[in-house]
């Protein structure tokens, strides 16, 4: 059993229709803790002590959110700058985090040959991702590969749901220890894991 | 046994009440039943308390009828009127045409001639208002498809009721010599027909262009009582002026409700008629019930309880019908159908009135009214078994089908009590961002210039517990307090607790000790009305002193959040010292609390992630660079 957070951060949930069906499915799953960034600080004032307890509690790491510009909301940056601090995340003496996993649930609404060398956007999601994956490293973290849900813009009731259940799955077979870690690391996405997988 | 004196009729009627309701209300059969079961224990039949003055009694109770009518004439806003066009006219036009030309049918059946068959399906088209929303509220079926369409053809019903008086006159087959005829009947037909519509714009002219202004000049003197006065006068008044020129009071009252109903005033005019509605509305029911005619039910039990259950079942089929028609599903429509199959108190009314027009004998109609008395008495029991059975087994059959579109006067989900400069500001938020608030605020002259605006705002004072009930609470999720007087505030949070405590609170509080009351009386959340100002006004100095735009502002909200977890703190701390502080100490007290446990500027500027002290001090022990 692996203890999991989720930290979710989108500006405008309301006007949301993938995140909104990912996060009402996957926040009624067991055994996680699914944590509205933008719900819990309007603000930006974010509770630093309230976080690092919550990092130490869990297992696996996730930072679900849109992929707004190739990154991700500004909310989650300041957390990120806030949260890890020097000396308690990386560091020589940075050690709370050691051994921890790492991943992004990102939504884009470029499809997947869209993230290629020659696709319009140039680089894959994995290459993308390189600042994420590096900063759960410096933090002695393991990075996972992202779950990513392609072509948001396109996607139509069923196949909205087909992600979440997908998602689901996903997040419980972390929880239940389903994979070993060679599995998902060699994987391109953790989608292709998923026997509910969303061909296309 | 009974002497008719004055107070030992109030005494009988009063105990009688106040028995008879709460032990029907706690078998379960609601208050207008429990009214009728007294009427029928206390009536000559029985006990025998009361002897033929019940009669007497019976007519100036009917006035409750007629301050039934004024209320519900005041519900009767026109823009609500608009949005339920179709269920009025559609579904209450086909109840009472249907309703009339069946029960005709079957009278004419019976040999009456088509005169007094039509004055019959007329009346027994009506149902009753007093018992029908009384049990729909108690049942909290109100907001259901059931109960929107109830309400709308009981207001067709009163409304058809204006038309039906001005018919009777028509349908006479004598001319009734009375020993003082009164003026009216002294007319030929026509004219009488002239002398109902010339009332009926008189009442409507008054109370468009005068009556505002009236009730405006009384609500400054800021005297409560003569505001009751004025409202009693003014119903009485319209009652002299109908009775007059010959016309059903209640109809009067019903055209003066409608007319003020648009007015800033309408929720003080209805919640300082509602208690005397509701009492003589409860006296009216028990004269009902004890005037059922019990010679005539032991005389011919069976064909009255045939009359009467074949009566229900006709118009239960024919509202069944409408509501299906209406897309309301079968579960819904059962309950519409068990609602409206009763006929109401207003056919007392017109078996009388057609009886002085000769168009029914004594006889007929005293066996007509024990039938609508049965009827009314019915309604309890055939609610409960259609709920119990009917209903549950029509659920299981069929997929209930949700109803769409029309929707009766939602009440609002926010109450916002006083709209001075601090609710102003919140109300104008909501409203903004699409949430229209009901507002109360007790001062005219705003109130008046607010609706000159388009803002729909009511006169009176929120700490009532009857305006908060007419403006909605039960139904509120939320009520802002925004109340100038902070023993006002206190006040109304106390209402609210106790009488509709699912509402969340949102108090406006204008100190520190104020909130501390606050929080005892168990506020959700209080917001001090100089807490924001000030800190604002702390920032914009540090900015000054050219301190970073940022950083004062996310100072500045550190400081807020840690002033608010404090004074939670500080509530209870100050709870236990109550006894022995005087206040002025008390505060001096706190304040040097609350600065020994602000933060330091060391404490303020902990956001660590953002300072690359440590950092540096890496990079110069160990040459390795960090982000």
């Amino acid at each position: 059993m692996k203890k999991i957070l989720i930290l979710f951060s989108h500006p405008a949930l309301e006007k949301s229709r993938i995140n909104k069906k990912l996060v009402n499915r996957i926040n009624k799953v067991e055994g996680i803790t699914f944590h509205d960034l933008y719900e819990n600080y309007p603000k930006f004032d974010i509770n630093i002590e309230r976080e690092k307890e919550l990092l130490l509690a869990h297992d696996i790491v996730i930072f679900q959110h849109p992929f707004f510009w190739y990154s991700c909301p500004p909310l989650l940056k300041q957390w990120i700058d806030l949260v890890l601090e020097h000396g308690w995340a990386y560091g020589s003496k940075g050690t709370a985090l050691t051994g921890k996993w790492g991943l992004n649930v990102i939504t884009t609404g470029g499809g997947e040959q869209a993230y290629a060398k020659e696709g319009m956007n140039g680089h894959t999601i994995w290459e993308f991702l390189a600042p994420f994956r590096q900063t759960f490293s410096l933090c002695k973290m393991i990075p996972l590969p992202p779950f990513v849900v392609h072509g948001t813009h396109k996607l139509e009731g069923e196949e909205i749901d087909k992600y979440a259940e997908s998602y689901v799955y996903i997040v419980e077979s972390l929880r239940d220890e389903k994979f070993d870690l060679a599995t998902l690391q060699n994987a391109r996405y953790l989608n292709d894991l998923s026997v509910k997988k969303v061909e296309g | 046994m009974h002497e008719g004196g004055f107070f030992y009729q109030a005494f009988v009627y009063l105990l009688t009440a106040v028995i008879a309701v709460p032990v029907a209300k706690r078998l379960g059969l609601g208050s207008v039943l429990g009214y009728l079961i007294g009427g029928v224990l206390i009536g000559p039949a029985l006990l025998g308390l009361i002897g033929k003055e019940g009669q007497d009694v019976m007519h100036f109770a009917e006035f409750g009828v007629v301050m039934m009518l004024f209320v519900i004439g005041l519900e009767l806003e026109p823009s609500l009127l608009w949005r339920l066009r179709t269920s009025i006219t559609g579904m209450g036009g086909m109840q009472i045409v249907f309703t009339t030309i069946l029960v005709g049918a079957a009278a004419m059946l019976f040999g009456l001639e088509w005169k007094a068959a039509l004055a019959i399906g007329l009346t027994f088209s009506l149902s009753s208002t007093a018992i029908v929303m009384q049990t729909l509220q108690e049942k909290g079926l109100i907001k259901s498809g059931a109960g929107q369409s109830s309400f709308a053809v009981l207001l067709f019903q009163d409304i058809a009721v204006i038309p039906i008086l001005a018919i009777f006159p028509l349908l006479a087959t004598v001319l009734v010599e009375k020993a003082h005829p009164s003026f009216m009947e002294t007319l030929p037909a026509w004219l009488q027909t002239l002398f109902v519509i010339g009332a009926v714009v008189l009442i409507v002219l008054t109370g468009k262009y005068i009556l505002r202004h009236v009730f405006r000049l009384i609500a400054k003197t800021a005297m409560r009582e003569i505001f009751t006065a004025m409202v009693l006068l003014l119903v009485i008044g319209i009652a002299l002026l109908m009775n007059f020129v010959g016309l059903s009071p209640a109809l009067g009252a019903f055209v003066a409700g409608v007319v003020l109903a648009n007015s800033e005033y309408r929720h003080e005019l209805e919640s300082d008629i509602d208690p005397f509605k509701g009492l003589l509305l409860g006296l009216f029911f028990i004269s009902v019930g004890a005037s059922i005619n019990f010679g005539l039910v032991i005389d011919q039990p069976v064909t009255l309880l045939l009359l009467t259950i074949s009566l229900m079942a006709i118009k239960a089929v024919i509202v069944f019908t409408i509501g299906k028609i209406f897309k309301l599903g079968s579960g819904e429509s059962s309950i519409f159908a068990v609602a409206l199959a009763q006929v109401g108190e207003f056919a007392f009314v017109l078996f009388s009135f057609s009886t002085s027009l000769g168009i029914l004998d004594n006889n007929t109609t005293g066996m007509l009214t024990a039938v609508v008395a049965i009827s009314m008495a019915f309604t309890p029991f055939v609610f409960a078994l259609n709920e119990k059975i009917i209903v549950p087994f029509l659920a299981n059959k069929a997929p209930k089908k949700e109803k769409s579109a029309d929707t009766i006067d939602e009440k609002s989900r926010v109450i916002v009590a006083g709209f001075g400069r601090f609710g102003n500001t919140a109300g104008r938020f909501l409203r903004a961002n699409g949430v229209l608030p009901t507002v109360i605020d007790n001062d005219s002259d705003r109130v008046e210039t607010l609706r000159k605006l388009g803002i729909k705002v009511y006169y009176g004072d929120p700490t009532r517990y009857d305006l908060l009930h007419a403006a909605g609470a039960e139904e509120a999720k939320i009520i802002i307090i925004a109340l100038d007087i902070p023993e006002k505030v206190i006040e109304l949070v106390h209402t609210i607790k106790k009488h509709f405590p699912h509402v969340k609170i949102l108090a406006r509080a204008y100190d520190r000790s104020d909130a501390y009351e606050l929080i005892e009386a168990g506020v959700d959340k209080i917001y001090r009305e100089t807490l924001d100002t000030s800190l604002r006004m702390g920032s914009d100095t540090l900015r000054m002193l050219g301190y970073r735009a940022y950083q004062t502002e996310r100072m500045s909200h550190i400081f807020f959040k840690h002033d608010e977890e404090s004074i939670e703190k500080l509530a209870h701390h100050r709870k236990d010292k109550k006894e022995y502080l005087t206040v002025a100490r008390q505060n001096i007290e706190e304040l040097e609390e609350m600065i020994k446990a602000d933060f330091t500027d060391v404490d303020m500027n902990r956001d660590a992630g953002w300072d690359t002290d440590s950092l540096r001090e890496e990079f110069a022990n160990k040459g390795k660079i960090y982000p």
